[in-house]
């Protein structure tokens, strides 16, 4: 994972395409030429072989990173190649982490703080819950749920820190290393 | 094994009442102000009676307990930060003396763990401790036994009346003065709760975690420490809507020690309700090790003791 990945838009960032295949030999390995041809990286193949798509075919989900102008070409090579891409998104953010802040939100201009943590991290802010019973003025929470780029969630939990401290917010991290586990 | 027991609160009497029943015999009892020896052994609940009426455990003066022909000493003094006196002091004399002393105060093995463990390499007796981490629950000798150089990280909820604080916010949805008050009333909470809400006791175990695991020595000025006295209860709402919830969390991790406030999932392992205690230890062959139990408490604690002076007589 490139630790290097900067707002410039050149670091590499994960996608998710889906693909259907027939079902013969080389098929896979023909489908998978035209990614690393057009500078992609496979993470991962997920071959779901035994479930059939409506037309009869084989649906098969790989995860890819690639600097983000690699992305179009990338489809467009399986294409040409003949292999049929039924869903092709980038899938920028490929974590989640959800925090807790407490402190004077609304006043603090809580629309503001959100940009800030979106700008500073370079994540997106999927979901908010505010509940601040005591009215604008008083104290309130909130409940965020951030989506991250893949091995980043620590850098944006570093900057939700530093946007709280600056507004005298109180953070409630994850122990994010639990998550998931037994 | 013979036993002079310092300190004459929850612990140290407790300490004193269960010695018996594990085999030994205790031949001094002291408190603050006074102290009751018999090399022969005390008679402990007429020492105890007499503290009950009297306000202390007998006649002579505190010191007399230490030069008593103990084989250990049981150290249950109130903890006490930075030089973490007159705890250690009683220590350094047991072990001077080439005796044995098993702590249930942390002050000495968080605050001076590598003084402590110089006066046990100088000294023929051997210091224990395992009443100092989460009270009844075996953490520590499960260290021990599995070595502490296999145990990558420790976690856990290592403070019962803030855990019973933030489980009680979180069922009833009420505030945390709201909460605080009930777990005084309960006995739950002390009066002044600060040690505990503040995160400083379950810091100290953690640095005690760290020093046992670790190659360097932590002292509680090592430790990031964010209490729980700052949230409201719309914050357990909202992490609860989520699947959630928040607990007191400390952790000794090669990174160092670090307590504050996590959100945890609400049915995972760590979210123990109550004053329930856990300790989780992450290994290096073997997965994760959850060990969980009552953190505080008398004979909890002084049953930790009491394993430790068994160790001892092994």
């Amino acid at each position: 994972m490139s630790d290097d990945a900067s707002a410039d838009g050149t670091a590499p960032q994960a996608h998710t395409v889906r693909l259907e295949l027939v079902d013969e030999p080389g098929e896979l390995l023909r489908a998978l030429e035209p990614i690393a041809d057009n500078g992609g990286n496979l993470l991962s193949v997920f071959h779901e072989r035994g479930s059939l798509t409506p037309r009869g075919h084989i649906p098969v989900e790989v995860d890819l990173e690639c600097p983000p102008d690699r992305f179009d070409a990338i489809v467009t090579g399986l294409r040409d190649e003949g292999v049929n891409v039924i869903q092709a998104g980038a899938e920028r953010y490929g974590e989640e982490v959800t925090v807790l802040l407490v402190g004077p939100l609304v006043e603090t201009d809580l629309s503001e703080t959100l940009s800030q943590i979106e700008d500073g991290a370079d994540a997106a802010v999927e979901d908010l819950s505010l509940s601040a019973p005591d009215g604008a003025t008083e104290e309130a929470s909130a409940r965020l749920r951030l989506a991250a780029e893949m091995g980043r969630t620590s850098d944006v939990l570093a900057v939700v820190n530093e946007v709280a401290a600056e507004k005298d917010l109180h953070v409630v991290e994850p122990l994010a290393e639990l998550e998931g586990s037994a | 094994m013979k036993l002079a027991v310092l300190g004459a609160g929850a612990v140290g009497r407790s300490v004193a009442e269960l010695a018996g029943e594990y085999g030994h015999e205790v031949v001094a009892l002291a408190d603050s102000s006074s102290s009751v020896v018999n090399d022969s052994g005390i008679d402990v609940s007429d020492a105890l009676a007499h503290k009950d009426d009297e306000g202390r455990v007998g006649p002579e003066d505190p010191e007399t307990a230490l030069d008593a022909d103990y084989d250990a000493l049981v150290e249950a003094t109130p903890t006490t930060l930075g030089d973490a006196e007159p705890g250690f002091s009683h220590v350094r004399t047991a072990l001077e003396r080439d005796r044995h002393a098993v702590l249930a105060n942390k002050g000495p093995v968080a605050e001076r763990y590598a003084d402590l463990r110089e006066l046990e390499r100088a000294s023929d007796g051997a210091v224990r401790f395992e009443a100092t981490v989460g009270g009844a629950i075996p953490v520590l000798s499960t260290i021990d036994d599995y070595g502490p150089e296999t145990i990558t990280a420790a976690r856990g909820v290592l403070n019962g009346t803030a855990n019973f604080i933030l489980s009680r916010m979180a069922a009833e949805g009420l505030d945390y003065e709201h909460v605080l008050a009930e777990a005084q009333d309960l006995g739950v909470a002390e009066a002044d709760p600060a040690f505990d809400v503040n995160g400083t006791d379950a810091a100290l175990k953690c640095v005690i975690l760290a020093n046992v695991l670790g190659d360097r020595e932590y002292t509680l000025d090592d430790a990031e420490v964010e209490g729980i006295a700052d949230l409201p209860g719309t914050a357990l709402d909202l992490a609860a809507e989520d699947g959630r919830t928040v607990r007191l969390i400390g952790e000794a991790t090669p990174a160092g020690v670090r307590v504050g406030p996590r959100l945890v999932p609400e049915n995972g392992t760590l979210a123990v309700s109550g004053t329930r205690n856990i300790v989780q230890l992450e290994t290096e062959h073997a997965g994760r090790l959850n060990i969980s139990g009552r953190g505080a408490g008398g004979p909890e604690t002084a049953t930790a003791v009491l394993a430790d002076v068994n160790r001892l007589r092994d």
